[in-house]
């Protein structure tokens, strides 16, 4: 039992960390970002060559792959959504352009680097394992909760005590009143994009890491059960995708243990459907406000 | 603007909408990649005989040494004259183990490029949905991997030379539990592939006719990569050994994380583990599983082992069982096209039926009147890195 718990916390830190950046992007631009699997995707093959092929440490390897897909923010906002914001009427087509850009990059990565499964060295990372009662847990599995939950508490921290934060937060209340105020609302919506990218690249590095293998198709695993994540936790709420990043893992580890494994991605969906039923705006999703 | 909740619940309703529709729509692109041995002499004929196999996708690491083995074969062949004024041309293609382009390579083989016989595919998924196309065409197909089940019973124009998992598998049963002796098995399976399915049901039958407990049944997905969750259940169930039934990527991934959580059972697999490629992606947790073959390079049979120098020569590694199936599956057919003196669609076919004892790097091969192969197999065990054979 105990290694059943610790199996969907494990999970749920990737997941709650894939949907952070996720949601972010829909709180602060209203734009539902099908790229980010695709960032996710990039993140893990960039750190998966550098370890691979030029034998780079595992740290610098993480923190090329973030860069990595930071940059693949950039493009994505400059590409994808600026164009879209000048002209009226263009809510959702922002959703279609990342779709197209993130086909774009599976495409280039295709190209570059395969269809195939490519797996990390062995030993590519201390293979230390940890006795918690009865369940086991590698130093792997500890460090990536420890950076998920780190990077969400700073990501936070960041929104909720920093001038950037505060323009951010501005910027996704009333895009109009902030701009009106002085915010350079071009920037702001880069920095959030670029960020959103960050996290869900280094969540691809670790998930790379930890199922030992990146591939072209990684993203689209991670994709749906993401939407599911964050439309729980409340669309925009970053707290609310870390719980119901947490709450899928171990709904989904409960459901191997208690109906049985072919369930198992079902219960995503099924989470999905309930919450959508009981409570639309997710479990920390705010009331809407309606501007007058 | 601010959203309202109605907003968002469309947002999230056309995503979702939208999301699924891209998922489902996620082509590859088809390769036209062309190999075989081009031009003929004056006197001889060039035949064309279609190659599929999975070159990419989830079966690649298998159709790798594949293509190594029907080429080195087409090579021997022509060079020796084997078949009198016949040139044999492979023309290769990739399925990447999917069903559907499957489908449009057998249509191509058969409408473009008029080939005398089929090769392949690699995967029973695939041969499912591919292989009605040539019956209906009247094309023999001779696959080389396939070993689920409901492949010859596509009609008499089927063939393989690659033995079932239902013919195997209840060998590897019995020298596991001699070598083992347990009596509770965990088994797990990937739900979503017809090979996969196809070997478990193999197992289920085989384990309950030797009197064995199964104490706990999981499946997952052939994509899935987190598989704690089901071996962790597994493990509670308390079983004396770990029974695995899926293609190459889940299986490694299977064997690492069992042997992370703790669990040193002894595994025993179906022909997915049967590559080298296997060994070295599980590394040291790979050590010990047993599986049942078709082939191993330890066989003292000396046909085997003039075709592992000759492979080695030519590609610089060591041939695996998929290799020597494929390498087996041209000298087989072009045995019918001798005996037929002809490279008639019917006649290959009459004459691949009629194959008997016939010498191979698989052993001595006789095809069942059922088209399927019939030759001892061998019960692997990976012991320092290699598959030995079980004592």
């Amino acid at each position: 039992m105990e290694q059943q718990a610790v199996n969907g916390i494990f999970s749920g830190s990737i997941y709650a960390l894939f949907a952070v950046g996720y949601t972010l992007v829909f709180g602060v631009l209203d734009i539902l970002n099908l790229a980010h699997q695709a960032v996710f995707m990039v993140g893990g093959v960039v750190a998966l060559e550098l370890m691979l092929g030029w034998h780079l440490a595992f740290w610098l390897a993480l923190l090329a792959g973030t860069a990595a897909a930071g940059l693949l923010g950039v493009v994505l906002e400059r590409l994808a959504f600026r164009p879209l914001r000048r002209r009226p009427g263009t809510e959702f087509s922002a959703l279609i352009s990342s779709l197209a850009i993130a086909t774009m990059f599976e495409a280039i990565v295709l190209q570059v680097y395969g269809p195939n499964l490519q797996r990390f060295p062995a030993g590519a990372f201390p293979a230390s394992v940890y006795q918690l009662g009865d369940a086991r847990v590698s130093l792997l599995q500890v460090v990536i909760v420890a950076v998920s939950a780190a990077l969400t508490l700073a990501l936070y921290l960041l929104l909720q005590h920093s001038r950037l934060g505060s323009a951010i937060r501005a910027v996704a209340e009333n895009r109009l009143a902030a701009r009106v105020l002085g915010i350079d609302v071009d920037r702001v919506i880069l920095v959030t994009v670029v960020v959103s990218s960050a996290l869900g690249g280094t969540a691809g590095v670790l998930y790379a890491l930890v199922f030992n293998g990146a591939d072209p198709a990684v993203g689209h695993a991670v994709e749906l059960k993401g939407l599911a994540v964050i439309i729980l936790g409340g669309m925009g709420s970053i707290p609310g995708a870390v719980l119901g990043g947490y709450l899928l893992g171990l709904t989904e580890v409960a459901t191997v243990a208690g109906l049985g494994s072919p369930f198992r991605d079902a219960a995503a969906f099924l989470v999905l459907f309930v919450i959508l039923m009981v409570r639309p705006r997710g479990l920390l999703g705010r009331k809407a406000v309606r501007s007058a | 603007m601010v959203a309202t909740a109605s907003r968002r619940f469309r947002a999230s309703l056309l995503t979702a909408i939208a999301v699924l529709a891209a998922s489902c729509g996620g082509g590859r692109a088809s390769t036209g990649a062309t190999g075989g041995a081009g031009g003929q002499s004056a006197q001889q004929k060039s035949v064309s005989i279609g190659v599929v196999y999975s070159i990419t996708g989830a079966a690649a690491p298998y159709g790798a040494t594949q293509k190594n083995g029907v080429s080195l074969a087409a090579d021997e062949i022509n060079a020796s004259n084997a078949i009198p004024g016949v040139r044999l041309n492979l023309i290769l293609e990739d399925d990447a183990s999917d069903k559907a382009q499957g489908i449009s390579v057998y249509q191509k083989f058969i409408s473009q490029d008029k080939v005398a016989a089929i090769i392949g595919p690699t995967l029973t998924n695939t041969a499912v949905a591919a292989d009605p196309v040539a019956q209906a065409a009247k094309v023999p197909v001779l696959a080389t991997s396939n070993t689920g089940t409901g492949i010859t019973s596509i009609g008499d124009y089927i063939f393989r030379d690659s033995l079932a998992e239902a013919d195997v598998v209840p060998q590897t049963v019995k020298a596991a539990i001699n070598s083992l002796h347990f009596t509770r098995a965990a088994v797990l399976y990937a739900n979503d592939d017809a090979f996969s399915k196809d070997g478990y049901d193999a197992f289920k039958k085989a384990l309950d006719d030797n009197k064995i407990q199964i104490v706990d049944t999981e499946t997952f997905s052939t994509n899935d990569k987190d598989f704690s969750a089901q071996l962790t259940k597994a493990r509670d169930a308390k079983p004396d050994v770990v029974v695995v039934e899926a293609l190459l990527n889940p299986v490694v991934g299977l064997t690492v994380q069992a042997r992370q959580l703790g669990i040193t059972l002894p595994i025993v697999g179906g022909n997915g583990f049967n590559s080298p490629v296997f060994i070295q992606q599980a590394g040291k947790a790979g050590e010990g599983v047993i599986v049942g073959a078709a082939w191993n390079s330890a066989e003292p049979n000396p046909k085997s082992q003039t075709f592992i120098a000759a492979y080695k020569a030519k590609y610089n590694t060591d041939p695996d069982q998929f290799a020597a199936q494929a390498y087996a599956g041209v000298y087989v057919l072009a045995q019918a096209m001798r005996n037929a003196s002809s490279v008639e669609r019917p006649a290959i076919r009459g004459n691949l039926a009629k194959i008997q004892n016939l010498d191979t790097v698989l052993g001595t091969f006789s095809f069942t009147a059922g088209r399927d192969a019939n030759h001892p197999a061998v019960v692997q065990v990976v012991k320092d890195g290699k598959f030995q054979i079980l004592p």
